[in-house]
């Protein structure tokens, strides 16, 4: 058998798990690996942060389902990864990480551009490794992509010291996997599935609440005919949005901080809750003390930690989403759907009094939601909507109407701003057919633009809307309602000339100031294809996100409106 | 509350790393923390005494460590517990025979005998060191070390009546 590399080694691993795309800062301690990768049909995207490459990944694998790869190099360029590997785990994002590592003769003695890599991603991965020995690199690889994709996915990073990527190895195939202690539960118990069941079919005011976990398994599908099989309304959790048509009769939307009125009110007056891949997350329960007070739970997770975590629930399934779903299904079997009208119409008259609202006067500032709602009817609702975190991330996700999974990506568990621009491009990269509209702040935006100048360079078309509202516009809207108005640290200010800084970074610029601007700019955006465009929106500063349950508060005291007297409730929680 | 918990791990770099950081960084406290081979080839067990309000979730945690293969909590009544401390006491000539009386009752070794010390090496249930322990300070202290706490489960087969009537 001829020697090759261990970076060839590597290469030849990745190609072996049909990685088609990595996203990656070269350095010196990963150069061995970049060497062999000009001759692999592997495309390298050149991210321009190494962070910037871990969200590409993230957006990758949100918009494709398959496992997102990036790579780096020792030291800075790994803890530069350690934000997105971190937004990756909490998230449940299927991510591998390839970093170089100093030879490991200088490991341990402070060398240039060391950092103890295995050790600092120990707590934002789902496993690691520090890979010793050439020979381990395609098994390696194996077991990386194996516990990355299955179970609940998540992160797995391979450090390789450089002395390991040089050393000569003998390619060969992985041998089959042996992961003792790694044996993920995909099919419910079927004790659990007849008895929920029965509570579901009992059940006189049940919601169906659904989290990422649906769209991490594929399952919006099973949701929508388990929904209409058992005729149970469905919320879907920030994760969650596209797991269920928001235009389906059965649909109440997102619940939590920043949900619907009918979908936080309906949890609280639900009798049975079937929570399939959420995980009670406090943005949904507020204080939970005071969560589904009337609910007995079903708790469908892949993973058992979740289950009790939060709330002790009456009937635990612990399995993949849509496995679980499927046997729902199966043991439904005939039974009629329960006539739920009574409780149809309660939510129906929510609905009615209690929409999402905002005000668009024609002569005022733009309003966001208004934008939103604008891109929305241009787009006729055919594009992956990729978002960050705050203001614009609520008034995205509120009034999009999600109708497909894996069109709307975000940061949830980690709030991670600054992950819009990198995620669109890896969601483009991945989904080259697809229009990619980012819907971004100014303040999230600042965090990463430099990004743009990867998705020029390499011709990847992402769109971005930057609502441009000059401050950080959640921060702000807290420190209006909970600090009397005391705006520390939080007004952006006006700087920037958005067209100016697009057309520098070698994208278009485009810009709406007015209401009746924005309809001709959007279409100016999308008849632009042959390089990214950003479009400023200038937005209200004074407009705040609505309805709220104010952090650590109960769900039954939904604020709708600014005119509503807001007291913070005492409370540690975040 | 403490709890004791036999952990079999696969036996790789790291892996007493990633157990403990877990156990930190969810919140949970480590009593004890004992590690060695085990009797299968390629594997570690861990005893670690936990305090923690309510066991479910450490467990469930730890089961996330890829390299954790199997948790069992050990019932105090059908489980053995052991420790080893060796521990210098101050004994001036004059008084060594009444230590080593002390030491005697409790099969305590002395391993190493100077002009003004005895070091003593106890093994035991950790109640038993405790004991020793209470009797031997009044003489004074030097130096103290404790293994962390090892625990095995006892043989029940056939032996609940038994094993009611020794508690």
């Amino acid at each position: 058998m001829s020697k090759i590399s261990g970076a060839q080694a590597l290469i030849q691993a990745l190609e072996h798990e049909g990685v088609d795309v990595m996203f990656g800062v070269p350095g010196g301690a990963i150069l061995p690996a970049y060497d062999p990768l000009l001759d692999s049909p592997i495309r390298h995207v050149l991210a321009r942060h190494e962070q910037g490459a871990g969200h590409m990944a993230e957006g990758y694998a949100w918009a494709t389902g398959r496992v997102g790869v990036c790579i780096a190099t020792s030291g800075p360029g790994a803890t530069n990864l350690v934000t997105p590997l971190a937004d990756a785990l909490i998230d449940s994002v299927p991510v591998v990480a390839i970093t170089g590592q100093v030879p490991t003769s200088s490991v341990g003695n402070d060398a240039f551009q060391e950092a103890y890599t295995v050790g600092i991603t120990m707590p934002a991965t789902k496993h690691n490794y520090f890979v010793t020995n050439a020979a381990e690199i395609s098994d390696t690889v194996h077991e990386a992509f194996h516990i990355a994709s299955t179970g609940r996915p998540g992160p797995v990073l391979i450090d390789i010291p450089k002395d390991i990527l040089n050393a000569q190895t003998e390619w060969r195939i992985p041998a089959e996997l042996n992961l003792p202690g790694y044996k993920p539960t995909s099919e419910g118990h079927p004790r659990r599935i007849r008895e929920a069941i029965e509570m579901i079919a009992a059940a006189e005011r049940p919601v169906l609440y659904v989290g990422g976990g649906a769209i991490k398994a594929n399952a919006a599908e099973e949701v929508r005919r388990f929904a209409e099989l058992s005729g149970v309304p469905v919320t879907t959790t920030l994760m969650g949005r596209g797991a269920f048509p928001d235009s389906h009769p059965l649909s109440m939307g997102m619940p939590g901080m920043h949900g619907t009125y009918t979908a936080i009110t309906a949890i609280q007056k639900a009798d049975v809750l079937v929570s399939v891949g959420a995980r009670f997350d406090d943005r949904v329960t507020g204080n939970p003390k005071f969560f589904a007070p009337h609910a007995r739970v079903i708790h469908i997770d892949v993973d058992p930690a979740e289950i009790g975590k939060v709330r002790v629930p009456e009937i635990p399934i612990v399995g993949d989403a849509r496995r679980v779903l499927l046997q729902l299904i199966e043991a439904w079997g005939e039974r009629e759907t329960p006539d739920r009208s009574a409780w149809q119409d309660t939510i129906r008259t929510w609905q009615r009094n209690h929409p999402l609202r905002y005000e668009q006067r024609p002569d005022g500032p733009i309003k966001p939601q208004f934008v939103v709602e604008e891109l929305y009817r241009i787009t006729g609702g055919d594009a992956t909507v990729v978002s960050g975190v705050g203001q614009h991330q609520m008034w995205a996700s509120q009034f999009w109407k999600f109708e497909n999974p894996r069109r709307w990506i975000n940061s949830g568990g980690l709030g991670t701003m600054g992950f819009a621009v990198p995620a669109a491009i890896g969601a483009k990269t991945g989904m080259p057919d697809d229009l990619v509209y980012a819907i971004d702040g100014d303040g999230c935006f600042q965090m990463t633009f430099q990004e743009l100048i990867t998705a020029a360079t390499d011709n990847i078309p992402v769109k971005i809307a930057v609502m441009n509202n000059g401050v950080h516009g959640m921060v702000t809207q807290w420190q209006r309602l909970f600090y009397n108005g005391r705006y520390s640290g939080s007004q952006l200010g006006n700087k920037v000339d958005y067209v100016k800084l697009a057309e520098a970074l070698g994208c278009a610029g485009l810009r709406a100031e007015t209401p009746d601007e924005v309809a001709p700019t959007i279409e100016k955006s999308l008849a632009i294809n042959d390089r990214p465009v950003v479009v400023e929106f200038v937005v209200d500063p004074e407009e705040m996100v609505f309805p709220m349950v104010p952090a650590g508060g109960s769900n039954d005291d939904v604020i709708l409106g600014p005119s509503e007297r807001i007291i913070s409730p005492a409370s540690d929680l975040p | 509350m403490n709890h004791t918990l036999s952990v079999l791990v696969e036996d790789k770099p790291g892996v007493l790393a990633r157990v403990s950081s877990l156990l930190a960084r969810r919140g949970f406290n480590i009593h004890s923390l004992a590690v060695g081979p085990s009797h299968e080839e390629g594997m570690s067990k861990m005893t670690i005494v936990v305090d923690a309000p309510e066991l479910e979730q450490v467990k469930k945690q730890l089961h996330k460590l890829i390299n954790v293969v199997k948790i069992t909590e050990l019932d105090p009544t059908l489980s053995l517990e052991r420790e080893i401390m060796l521990v210098r006491v101050s004994a001036a000539p004059g008084r060594r025979s009444e230590i080593l009386e002390i030491a005697s009752i409790f099969k305590a070794i002395s391993v190493d005998v100077g002009q003004n010390s005895i070091c003593f090496q106890v093994t035991g249930d950790p109640a038993k060191i405790n004991d020793f322990l209470d009797l031997v300070r009044p003489y004074g202290i030097i130096d103290l070390v404790k293994s962390g706490r090892v625990a095995i489960s006892r043989d029940v087969k056939g032996k609940q009546s038994r094993l009611r009537a020794v508690n």
